[in-house]
């Protein structure tokens, strides 16, 4: 009998396909994403070949493994402002074991993890200890890292960079993990692109389908109230941290591994790249709301935009009017949609 | 006559050289709905958080199945299954109505790190616990934000009774909320005492707890005005008591004797208000 009335309530007026599609928190970044691609697919013809995919999915996949730990930790409640700085410090730290102290490539990865993940767990018990705004804690470890990752450098190598990681052992294996290319549809598509989907697929998993995930939703909508029935809110938000600095060793990683070589000043400016496309992708700057999926098509039209411009033959130097006009776009459409969906809904 | 869920004897809190409650007694019974009332300042809170484990009392003790206790903290007294339910501290609105009801409770299927959160489940149980209390959301994926503060309130009642509660403490379950609104809360406390929970049901609005308690414990001034059951009190003396039916006389002399006729005229009003309060309780 339960069932019966579970089933069918008179009330529930039939909630038709586009209403349950309009109150996904994607629905901006998906609708941006058509938008930009027709647009600039209209333009140039290598835009939307499949050679052309390959090329715009590249800038995407970097991004996109890093907006998607960044929106997971909005959705928690929280900034990080250090993860792009951080994707530099630990790429120059496996160049550094790799070509100046002759290391191995697969340890000297494993000590860039150790070091990432030990600045994300400083940046979580900072945030959970302290209860200062984490935009500050991690403005603070952003301008830290900045000086950190141009002064070793300086002091080591005496320039401000460090390259020479192609020669070290274990290379060759690390490059076809984390920066080859796979052939797909007779075009190479980066290994990058493949390693974004894993994380956009397994971030996906663990916030709808976990107990972590929902206590992610609960840190962010509302943490005391989360407390008061036992959620772990520090844990969560200590774990979200360590999470981004995961993935911004993975993207320092893979880019340095690519470039056989990292700038010192590596990942500055990243940060708020990241934040924008987590907004674009549904999340909201208050947490508690967002997805993991559209932090991933958020990058996707960052990326469109980057190489959509060089192809339409434009000047490059409009791609950041472009994406601020992405991101307030985005968002209005983001703050109508939930509006008059959650209107009807009532 | 059944051992008592609960039975406070002469609590006292002091913070610092407020004296926040003195020598209050009370009783709480399964299937019974004990009433606390008073105005703002009352010690109301003060009270319910000693019940809940948040403060120890300086004085006096409380008896848990005629057993005396003593927690240290929510987690403690939740164990014994007294559950409380906060006005304001309920619900994750943004959240769905199925999440926020297993919210740090969630049931899991599958091995290791595939360990999830059983979603399936966790709606249906959802649904039917609601049901059971009577409770009919439209919508478990409605976020709680969209519901009415009725409805708020009914869900963390139902999760608590979910949880394993034997004892309900409901924070002013009414008191921001519209007529019909508050009606409803009123028929779930009637749900969770006929399925045999002690509730204690704070208010500072006896027509409120009128209809649905059995047992009035009025408070003012953190001082018990009385501990009374149904039959030792009818509505209009509940009624008196709790709006200082003799406070308002006082008053209204005080700015009778007042210059200022517009004063005087608010003391007149006031005067012939306590008269009804009186004449109603008499």
């Amino acid at each position: 009998m339960t069932t019966a009335a579970a089933t069918a309530d008179e009330r529930v007026a039939p909630v038709g396909l586009l209403r349950r599609l309009l109150i996904r928190p994607e629905l901006g970044a998906v609708v941006g994403a058509i938008a930009v691609f027709v647009f600039f697919a209209s333009l140039s013809p290598v835009f939307r070949s499949v050679d052309g995919i390959a090329n715009w999915l590249d800038p995407a996949s970097t991004l996109g493994i890093m907006a998607v730990a960044i929106a997971l930790l909005m959705i928690g409640g929280e900034f990080d402002l250090s993860a792009g700085v951080l994707t530099g410090t630990s790429g120059l730290a496996l160049a550094m074991l790799t070509s100046e102290y002759g290391w191995n490539v697969w340890p000297a990865m494993l000590m860039g993890l150790a070091l990432a993940l030990t600045i994300g767990l400083f940046n979580g018990i900072m945030v959970v200890r302290t209860k200062l705004p984490s935009f500050i804690i991690t403005l603070g470890t952003f301008l830290m890292l900045q000086g950190i990752n141009l002064g070793v450098t300086k002091a080591v190598t005496g320039s401000v960079q460090i390259s020479g990681i192609a020669d070290a052992p274990g290379y060759e294996l690390a490059r076809t993990i984390f920066a080859s290319t796979v052939p797909f549809l007779g075009v190479q598509f980066r290994v990058a692109i493949f390693w974004w989907l894993a994380v956009t697929a397994v971030a996906t998993w663990l916030l709808l389908r976990t107990r972590a995930g929902n206590w992610i939703f609960a840190a962010g909508g509302g943490e005391a109230a989360a407390r008061s029935v036992g959620v772990p809110t520090t844990k969560t938000k200590i774990a979200l941290f360590m999470a981004t600095a995961f993935a911004a060793w993975l993207v320092g990683t893979i880019l340095a591994l690519r470039l056989t070589s990292v700038q010192a000043n590596t990942g500055i400016g990243q940060e708020f790249i990241y934040i924008i496309a987590a907004v674009i992708g549904g999340c909201l700057l208050t947490g508690g709301y967002g997805s993991a999926v559209g932090a991933a098509i958020g990058a996707v039209i960052f990326g469109m935009a980057d190489k959509g411009i060089v192809f339409a033959g434009w000047d490059s130097d409009w791609f950041k009017f472009f994406l601020g006009v992405m991101l307030v776009l985005a968002t209005l459409t983001n703050h109508l949609v939930r509006r008059y969906a959650e209107e009807r809904r009532r | 006559m059944t051992e008592p869920l609960l039975e406070a004897r002469d609590l006292t809190k002091y913070f610092g050289s407020v004296i926040a409650l003195h020598g209050i007694s009370t009783t709480v019974r399964a299937g019974g709905v004990t009433c606390v009332l008073g105005d703002n300042g009352a010690g109301k809170s003060t009270l319910i958080k000693i019940l809940s484990g948040v403060y120890r009392p300086d004085a006096g003790e409380y008896l848990v199945d005629g057993e005396p206790a003593r927690f240290s903290s929510p987690r403690e007294a939740l164990d014994r299954g007294i559950a409380t339910v906060y006005q304001d501290l309920a619900m994750i609105p943004l959240m769905s109505v199925w999440r926020n009801f297993f919210l740090g409770s969630e049931p899991t299927k599958g091995w290791g790190p595939f360990r999830r959160f059983d979603v399936v489940a966790a709606k249906r149980l959802c649904r039917e616990n609601l049901l059971r209390m009577g409770i009919d959301i439209r919508d478990p994926d409605q976020p709680v934000g969209t519901l009415s503060g009725g409805e708020r309130q009914s869900v963390a009642i139902a999760r608590a009774v979910h949880f394993g509660a034997r004892m309900l403490i409901l924070d002013e379950p009414t008191s921001a909320l519209g007529v019909k609104q508050a009606g409803v809360v009123l028929r779930y406390i009637v749900q969770a005492r006929d399925r045999g929970l002690g509730v204690v049901f704070i208010t500072h609005n006896p027509h409120h707890a009128y209809p649905v308690g059995d047992r009035f414990l009025v408070l003012n001034r953190g001082r018990s005005l009385g501990d009374f059951g149904k039959g030792e009190i009818s509505r209009e003396e509940l009624t008196r008591m709790m709006a200082g039916g003799a406070e308002l006389e006082q008053l209204s002399h005080e700015l009778e004797r007042g210059a200022d006729s517009k004063v005087a005229a608010v003391g007149r009003d006031l005067g012939e208000s306590a008269q009804h309060l009186d004449a109603a309780s008499g």
